[in-house]
């Protein structure tokens, strides 16, 4: 097993968290200022305040975290985690706490302390998982998220996530794309599927239009689509789709991210601001639908939060998502995909994807952060649903990795950085595991995901999995991608 | 006699202004490879797509312009790792002086 410890991410660059609003470095009189912005948030959040009271240590977290899996460090236990935060809190906001503190395991803020905050608030994905298991309905997000966001105001930003919301923030978007790099792509990528697509069966070229504003659709992707591998593959599947369907869509470049580092950093005002780029850009566009691609971090703000983020946005102020948007929210690409299907729009025709074994990995942002469709398990069946359609062999891993007890890829939530590649080997490891066990059975050939985050993290850490045989050959690949190439195309045989 | 340049945690350079070919070579040095002629052609099409767009080029693409200039024997991501095994895309970017692309990636 990989091991390097202790984990301490990089910490954020001077002028990134200077111009994020945070001090450049350590300030003298931290204690003092973590301690109160502790209380601010705190007081300032419900579900945090009872956090901080309702732990009774029963211990059913403490085998359900999968970085407390992957790396046996038994800090890494959900209980353990929320403690550090939890202790020092009452040993300061609270009456035993501040007389008594030995009486209560309340402890002191001191530099030891802080230091097992920066590491162990960033070993955390903010996966929810452990959040499933407790009977209290603890979640542990709630906790990292105000301690990293109590770091920031210290001046312990983590340098991965600080400069992704600072570029996202400034440029648009998280990879710091301009427009006119965004439109090389999209230039580059017709060109690719002028040249592999028969013109005639698929009625003409299929495009990938930037700032239409005829579309009827905004599609917004997280922005490795534009540049990373296997990701590219899914937007060229959804174009394919979208243009068999006849949907007049578009791509911005104001609204050119789908992710929001905002919320995993623990700062409202940021999250907000990320967000209100893709209200902006619907508005700006005169587009009545917004969909959100293949993202994880993107649906769990624009699904589940968009509303009530935009009700504190001062540039949208007085009007509500129903004014901007038909359905009243933002929808998840899958629904548009499944909602084609099931009308006839789209045909998919699963023996084009002959010879794939596939199986599916349920991003915890998907699965436990916000609902798709209109049934309960809508995030669960509606990917299925493509998938079946889209390919003749489905297998799903072991029951209790998969659905809403899926194991996150253990890149999420601002752990895919490159400096913590020895802690996301290990936070990946339940999830190798229960491939592993698909592939001995299956001969599971390719592992479909619906998160930029998941494809790069499973992508990259697969082939080291230590799991007693080589994941290296398995092809970790967009749903979309799946689902262009079972794609029937709108005039076939016609050449 | 190694070159002391200001570069940030990860070893990428801060200002790019301060690059020189023969940094680049040092820096190739320190992970045991030699620049050739092949790996020449990569880190001046990644600088001269970067002077264009402000960020460095997605795979697909430098994969697809490689293979348009320099033979289509070498337009392929397996030709690509072995000249920079780390990847082409942060590891290139290393070399040639440019920050190295962050995000989801």
């Amino acid at each position: 097993m990989t091991r390097s410890y202790p984990i301490i991410p990089l910490v954020s660059e001077s002028s990134t968290s200077e111009a994020l609003g945070y001090p450049g470095e350590l300030v003298d009189d931290w204690q003092q200022i973590a301690i109160v912005r502790l209380g601010e948030l705190v007081n300032g959040n419900r579900a945090l305040a009872v956090f901080m009271d309702t732990c009774t240590r029963c211990g059913a977290c403490a085998d359900k975290c999968h970085f407390g899996i992957g790396t046996k460090d038994p800090r890494n236990m959900p209980v353990a985690r929320q403690e550090l935060l939890r202790s020092v809190w009452r040993r300061y906001h609270t009456f035993f706490g501040r007389h008594l503190p030995w009486l209560v395991g309340a402890r002191d803020l001191d530099r030891a302390m802080l230091d097992d905050w920066y590491s162990y608030f960033h070993q955390c994905s903010e996966c929810r998982r452990c959040a499933v298991f407790c009977p209290k309905g603890i979640d542990t997000t709630e906790v990292t998220m105000a301690g990293r966001e109590i770091l920031a105001t210290v001046g312990l930003g983590q340098r991965y996530s600080q400069t992704i919301v600072e570029k996202a923030g400034r440029l648009g978007n998280n990879l710091g794309m301009k427009p006119a790099a965004i439109a090389n792509v999209l230039e580059n990528l017709e060109e690719d599927l002028a040249d592999e697509l028969d013109e005639h069966e698929w009625g003409g070229p299929v495009r990938l239009p930037l700032d239409d504003s005829s579309a009827d659709v905004l599609l917004v992707v997280p922005s490795a689509d534009f540049f990373a591998e296997p990701h590219v593959d899914g937007l060229l599947g959804l174009a394919k789709v979208l243009h068999a369907a006849g949907v007049r869509w578009t791509l911005s470049s104001e609204a050119s991210e789908a992710a929001n580092f905002g919320l995993f950093a623990g700062n409202t005002k940021h999250e907000r601001e990320l967000a209100s780029r893709l209200v902006s850009a619907a508005l700006a566009l005169g587009t009545r639908r917004l969909v959100i691609g293949e993202c994880g971090h993107a649906w769990r703000v624009a699904g589940a939060r968009l509303a009530a983020l935009m009700a504190q946005m001062p540039e949208h102020k007085g009007i509500t998502l129903h004014d901007v948007l038909d359905a009243g929210r933002a929808e998840h690409v899958c629904e548009l995909s499944h909602e084609l299907l099931v009308s006839g729009r789209i045909a998919l025709d699963a023996t084009r994807n002959s010879g794939k074994v596939v199986s599916y990995h349920d991003s915890c942002n998907i699965a436990r952060g916000a609902a798709m469709g209109q049934t309960v398990d809508g995030a669960f069946e509606l990917p299925r649903a493509l998938l079946r359609a889209s390919v003749e062999s489905f297998v799903e891993m072991p029951r209790g990795t998969t659905h809403r007890e899926t194991y996150c890829c253990g890149g999420g939530g601002g752990m895919l950085a490159d400096d913590l590649v020895n802690v996301r080997i290990n936070g990946a490891s339940p999830r190798a595991h229960a491939l592993a066990e698909v592939v001995k059975s299956h001969q599971v050939t390719h592992l479909a995901a619906i998160c930029a985050i998941c494809k790069t993290q499973l992508s990259t850490v697969l082939p080291l999995a230590e799991v007693g045989f080589d994941l290296v050959k398995i092809d970790v690949v967009s749903l979309h991608a799946l689902v262009g190439d079972a794609l029937v195309p709108p005039h076939p045989g016609e050449s | 006699m190694t070159m002391k340049v200001d570069t940030d945690p990860e070893g990428y350079l801060r200002e790019r202004s301060n690059w020189t070919r023969a940094l680049a070579e040092q820096m190739a040095a320190a992970d045991d490879i030699e620049l050739s002629e092949a790996h020449w052609e990569v880190i001046e099409f990644l600088q001269e797509y970067y002077t264009q767009y402000e960020i460095a080029p997605a795979i697909r693409i430098l994969t697809k312009q490689i293979g348009k200039r320099f033979g289509k024997e070498k337009g392929n991501s397996r030709y690509l790792y072995e000249l920079f095994p780390r990847g082409p895309a942060k590891q290139a970017c290393r070399y040639a002086g440019l920050p190295k692309p962050t995000g989801c990636v």
